[in-house]
């Protein structure tokens, strides 16, 4: 049941998700590489416990992947279910909208400065 | 609200394309592109460097909210006047791979343009690191935890 809490709910809880500054630090991280819980708790001060239920959160929602690896399981970005989410694009989108407003008000501005 | 910016990435690809159409005429969406002072203010960041033609370089740098300061350069192949440029794009101290941008600049109507940017990466898999990065980071991203990151990435 705990571990399908995630999905049960609605899709904002993937959203409250990735809402807390450190679980996207982790994703950050794991976007780039695969990693151990050892390896990515080794770059925070926080409690080892307190790493591993970020972990748990995120694998809950599917945005993290399972691997094993010999003795050593290894987390990374689940990208579909990034892709499933839809919106994983809508952050890069904004950061271009964003740009692109703030060029067309100061253009604007600067047409009518004219 | 709907973004008036719009991003195609199609599936295993290695490239995408932004377009959008701007509430201004043709030379001044140009114009901002051009103009040192007026990049700086859009784009939030230090001009270093913008030479506007074949064979020019351009250079950037933005203090983060930390104090730190990142690197961005590149080289301008074309650069056509309320047409196109096509530069390569390069962000210093990280592992990304220098991509390749296709600007291209069009008149609408007289009061309106659309820009096109064709950006190429050198792989899928970089595509969609950099699709990513945003999502994970967020606007909050604790920068001097990127920082370490990058130094990681060195």
């Amino acid at each position: 049941m705990q571990l399908n809490d995630c999905i049960m709910k609605s899709r904002r809880d993937v959203f409250q998700a990735i809402a807390d500054p450190t679980r996207r630090i982790i994703l950050t991280m794991l976007a780039v590489n695969a990693m151990t819980p050892g390896a990515i708790a080794d770059n925070f001060d926080s409690a080892r416990q307190t790493i591993s239920r970020h972990i748990q959160i995120l694998t809950e929602c599917q945005l993290l992947e399972q691997e094993q690896t010999g003795r050593e399981i290894y987390y990374r970005v689940n990208a579909n279910k990034l892709t499933e989410v839809a919106e994983w694009l809508q952050p890069f989108t904004k950061m271009w909208d964003d740009r692109f407003n703030k060029l067309e008000a100061i253009m604007k501005n600067y047409k009518s400065n004219k | 609200m709907e973004l008036k910016t719009k991003i195609q990435a199609e599936d295993n690809q290695q490239d995408l394309l932004v377009t959008r159409e701007f509430g201004l005429p043709l030379e001044l969406l140009f114009k901002a592109y051009v103009e040192p002072d007026i990049v700086a203010q859009w784009m939030g960041t230090k001009v270093l460097k913008l030479e506007n033609k074949r064979h020019g370089s351009w250079q950037f740098e933005t203090t983060d909210p930390n104090g730190n300061k990142h690197g961005f350069n590149g080289t301008i192949h074309e650069f056509i006047p309320n047409r196109k440029i096509t530069r390569t794009f390069e962000m210093e101290q990280t592992a990304f791979p220098v991509q390749l941008e296709f600007l291209e600049f069009e008149k609408l109507t007289d009061d309106t343009s659309r820009l096109t940017m064709h950006i190429v990466y050198k792989s899928v898999a970089v595509r969609d690191q950099m699709l990513q990065l945003p999502f994970a980071m967020g606007i909050s991203m604790a920068h001097d935890r990127l920082q370490e990151l990058v130094e990681k990435l060195k």
